[in-house]
């Protein structure tokens, strides 16, 4: 009951806080002016959205199936080797990335979904490995004894355990990634980054935050959206959420 | 049936287990015994194939199991193992289906069958079928384990220290449950455990491995009577007469058809009835036969009047179908030599003395 309260009282305080932020850029006419940027401001969070969609999607679809192929017993040698590669990619300031992806691929959205990409994979392939190995023993061997074919082993019982920790890594992979494009606007990507880098340039609050509220709302809701997704997709009996 | 023959597998070097034969008869109960690392847990495996064997054959049903699909193989055998490995992301009906939905069973025919095993091993379907695996206790999950592997009707079953994890008091009555479904399913089991008292309640038959031989393959009764050698006698236990006792039952131990008293009858007639039989006490019975107390000589010898008058209640009663163990645990309890014997309504069927068992327990050694 103490904790509702708590709760409760924390809500209200927010919402408190954020009417009163509200009024205060009313009054010293901050709001008039971001909301001046409102058409741009909407077809950039499209073009943004676009580009953390598609190498999202790109990592999500490549990320996966290397991560079961890395566990399976033939490749499972490999493993160490690539992720020690797809690390690289990580370790390897973003800034640096991007330069080095406009080397190659020109400027565009291009170099920019190959950079995104690079950077969003290894959260993926990481936890789809960690998931599928923590995936107890015996229930492999149980499931081997009942006469379930590999792919049925994998699809039954393997990757059911597995998807929680497995939806844990895209989460983290996706919130690394919308939070990353804004650099997109540096190599000619577009995003909100127009609005923050021009914002700051100009020395003009009003277009810095009206791509910098955007962006961090965007980082919440999809965090949001891929929480709700593990609330309802991991089976209720391995889902430590309900 | 499943026949063993010149079973070996090699790992490496290491040969775990060398040139098994056995046999094991259909609606048999096979226990393979023997401390950790001596190739109990392998022949097992090698049965489903889950490991394949370096050389010998094995034969269910007197087919060949070299030849044949794994993946169906291992359909028409049911498997427990001893971490249960219920699947944690299914309700217990689906654990329990997941064999009749690999064959294919129409899904209302499974779903059926899966409330009809719960049923078998006292959980209420209605309460259990929609649980997942972790809102269950060990002995539950063990219970659903179990019928897990009976979901498809397998002739044979392999079981891999199914109740190793579980606590004492929970083992006893789940191994009681385990061998009345066994008595009405009469399948061929294959049985891993190491532990001998385990081996004794269950086995109709124990094979004792050691460093990947079988040592000796017996009856119980043998196996603890018996023992070939100084490895089995060690590893039964010192106590292994103690254990025969579990192996008989009081009906095959008493002396049946034993003389008796009534109420009305004189005490006279009694201390006929006892010198004729040479007791000291004759037990008395009700009208109908129940057994209801006891006139003992030297009381009856010295008096004279009614055995309904000077009766004494009886020293311990103990059930016909009870084994051994128990009859002589109730004479040292009451600290008496003797004990009558009574079925299940309570009629007197006879009595039970030391020397009774003892005799009893000797004729293996005279019939050598």
């Amino acid at each position: 009951m103490a904790a509702t309260g708590l709760q409760t009282a924390f809500r209200l305080l927010l919402i408190t806080g954020v009417f009163a932020c509200g009024a205060w850029f009313q009054a010293n006419g901050l709001l008039p002016a971001i909301l001046k940027h409102r058409s741009d401001v909407i077809y950039l969070i499209r073009q943004h959205l676009a580009l953390a969609a598609v190498s999202g999607a790109i990592a999500i679809v490549v990320g996966i199936p290397l991560g079961v192929i890395l566990t399976r017993p033939r490749f499972e040698m490999f493993a160490d080797a690539v992720t020690q590669v797809v690390n690289l990619g990580t370790t390897i300031p973003t800034l640096a990335l991007l330069a080095l992806s406009m080397s190659f691929l020109g400027i565009g959205a291009p170099p920019v979904i190959f950079a995104l990409f690079v950077l969003t994979l290894l959260p993926i392939v990481l936890n789809t490995i960690a998931g599928l190995r923590s995936v107890p023993q015996p229930l492999i061997e149980a499931a081997r004894g009942m006469g379930m074919t590999p792919a049925q082993i994998l699809r039954r019982v393997e990757l059911p355990n597995a998807v929680f920790v497995i939806l844990a890594g895209i989460r983290t992979a996706l919130a690394i990634n919308i939070g990353t494009v804004p650099l997109a606007f540096l190599i000619g990507g577009g995003g909100l980054g127009e609005l923050i880098f021009t914002g700051i340039d100009l020395m003009e609050p009003s277009m810095l935050l009206a791509g910098a509220i955007p962006t961090a709302l965007l980082a919440v809701f999809v965090d949001f959206l891929v929480g709700q997704i593990q609330f309802w997709l991991v089976p209720r009996g391995v889902n430590p959420l309900r | 049936m499943i026949r063993l023959e010149q079973v070996s597998k090699h790992f490496g070097t290491m040969v775990a287990v060398d040139r098994i034969d056995m046999e094991v008869p259909t609606g048999a109960v096979c226990v393979l015994l023997g401390p950790s690392g001596c190739g109990k847990t392998t022949t097992m495996k090698m049965i489903n194939r889950l490991i394949p064997p370096t050389s010998g054959k094995i034969f269910l049903d007197g087919k060949d199991t070299t030849g044949v699909d794994e993946v169906s193989l291992r359909r028409s055998i049911g498997y427990v193992i001893q971490q249960i490995g219920l699947f944690p992301n299914m309700t217990v009906e689906d654990n329990i289906c997941v064999v009749p939905d690999l064959l294919g069973w129409p899904r209302a025919k499974s779903r059926k069958r899966a409330s009809q095993l719960l049923d078998m091993v006292n959980l209420d379907p209605s309460v259990f079928l929609k649980r997942y695996p972790k809102q269950l206790s060990g002995g539950q999950q063990q219970r659903v384990g179990v019928v897990r592997a009976l979901a498809a009707d397998p002739p044979v079953l392999l079981m891999d220290e199914p109740f190793g994890a579980i606590d004492p008091i929970n083992r006893e009555v789940i191994q009681d449950e385990f061998m009345k479904l066994q008595a009405e399913l009469k399948k061929t089991i294959v049985f891993v455990s190491h532990d001998i008292d385990e081996a004794v309640k269950m086995a109709t038959r124990i094979a004792i491995f050691r460093d990947g031989k079988l040592i000796q393959y017996d009856t119980p009764d043998n196996i603890l009577a018996h023992p070939v050698d100084a490895f089995v006698s060690e590893f039964v236990g010192s106590d292994r007469t103690l254990k025969r006792l579990r192996l008989i039952k009081v009906t095959d131990a008493m002396m049946s058809d034993p003389p008796r008293v009534k109420a009305e009858d004189t005490l006279e007639t009694a201390v006929r009835l006892m010198d004729e039989h040479g007791h000291v006490s004759v037990v008395m019975v009700g009208p109908r036969g129940r057994a209801r107390g006891v006139v003992r000589h030297e009381v009856a010898r010295d008096l004279k009047g009614l055995v309904g008058e000077h009766q004494e209640p009886l020293p311990g009663i103990v059930n016909i179908k009870d084994d051994l163990r128990s009859a002589v645990s109730q004479m040292f309890t009451h600290g008496v030599t003797w004990l009558a014997c009574v079925d299940d309504d309570g009629f007197y069927k006879g009595y039970i003395t030391q020397k009774s068992i003892t005799q009893v327990l000797g004729t293996t050694y005279r019939d050598r």
